[in-house]
């Protein structure tokens, strides 16, 4: 079955967030990546950011496991395609953020096998103010089954 | 660790340093699944991956985007933050793999008073496999 219009717009139950320091460590670690813009207070107040900040791709980690788009996906037919990360603010060890998925679009594509899906899906991060923080967009191919 | 180097002085076109990452081990994909949360068995279980027809286990694509995440940030040092970035995912990466990031400058632009670098990235195998193409825009302080 495909997915139609009727999606846009479909939300998650909000969540909260806290940022911990010691998951960024992990994250950080996992990848590899030892910059001390994520742990050298000093080194980071000085930079364009102007204190600690999180890894890029952090926001990915960002998620509760057990909230879920109101929407029923096979997991076999989806494959990741592009993610993006629009930042307006930046994310610190010790925020609480206000988090929120989203099905921001679905469209359709005509590929090798068939007609193809393409479904964006939206995290969008606020803070206690609710002023938007970064918004994680995940593009993703609904592809038909084969078998 | 890339040399640092005076972000207004890039032209566009310039070539930037490429980043060398160690081979992906195993350990680190479960590393990664416990840091990201994300424990599809595919990036775990060589078991289960061979049941759908792949040879073994295979990398989380956010890994590999976490190393040009890794890139560019070494790219911005203290002098810039990155207001976007994104990945569309290539070739499907192996333990043993050693992915390689570069990037290149794509354009220099101001904006409300504010200076922008826009950055195009790739992320590939020895092999010279693509497994990430992407682009960063850095906002210098």
């Amino acid at each position: 079955m495909d997915l139609n219009k009727s999606v846009i717009g479909l939300t998650s139950e909000p969540y909260i967030f806290e940022v911990e320091n010691r998951h960024v460590r992990q994250f950080s670690t996992a990848i590899g990546d030892e910059n001390l813009l994520y742990k050298d207070e000093k080194y980071a107040e000085a930079s364009a950011y102007e204190g600690v900040i999180v890894p890029p791709t952090f926001p990915v980690a960002m998620n509760e496991g057990d909230v879920e788009l109101p929407l029923e996906l096979d997991h076999r037919r989806m494959l990741h395609g592009e993610q993006e990360f629009i930042y307006y603010q930046p994310i610190r060890p010790g925020d609480r953020l206000l988090c929120q998925m989203k099905v921001s679009d679905l469209y359709d594509r005509e590929g090798k096998s068939g007609k193809m899906q393409f479904l964006v899906l939206d995290t969008e991060m606020k803070d206690e103010e609710g002023e938007l923080v970064c918004v994680s967009r995940m593009n993703i191919i609904y592809r038909p089954l084969v078998d | 660790m890339i040399k640092e180097m005076t972000l207004t002085k890039l032209t566009t076109n310039q070539k930037l340093e490429p980043m060398v990452k160690p081979p992906i081990t195993k350990v680190q994909l479960a590393q990664y699944a416990g840091a990201s949360g994300d424990f599809n068995p595919l990036h775990l279980d060589d078991a289960f991956a061979q049941k759908i027809g792949m040879d073994g286990v295979i990398a989380h694509g956010m890994l590999v985007m976490g190393f040009l995440g890794e890139y560019v940030m070494n790219i911005a040092t203290q002098q810039a933050k990155v207001v976007n970035f994104k990945m569309r995912f290539g070739k499907m990466t192996f333990p043993g793999d050693e992915i390689k990031c570069s990037g290149i400058v794509e354009r220099k632009y101001e904006e409300n008073e504010k200076n922008y670098l826009a950055l195009t990235l790739t992320a590939e195998k020895q092999s010279g496999e693509i497994v990430g193409s992407g682009s960063a825009t850095l906002e210098l302080a």
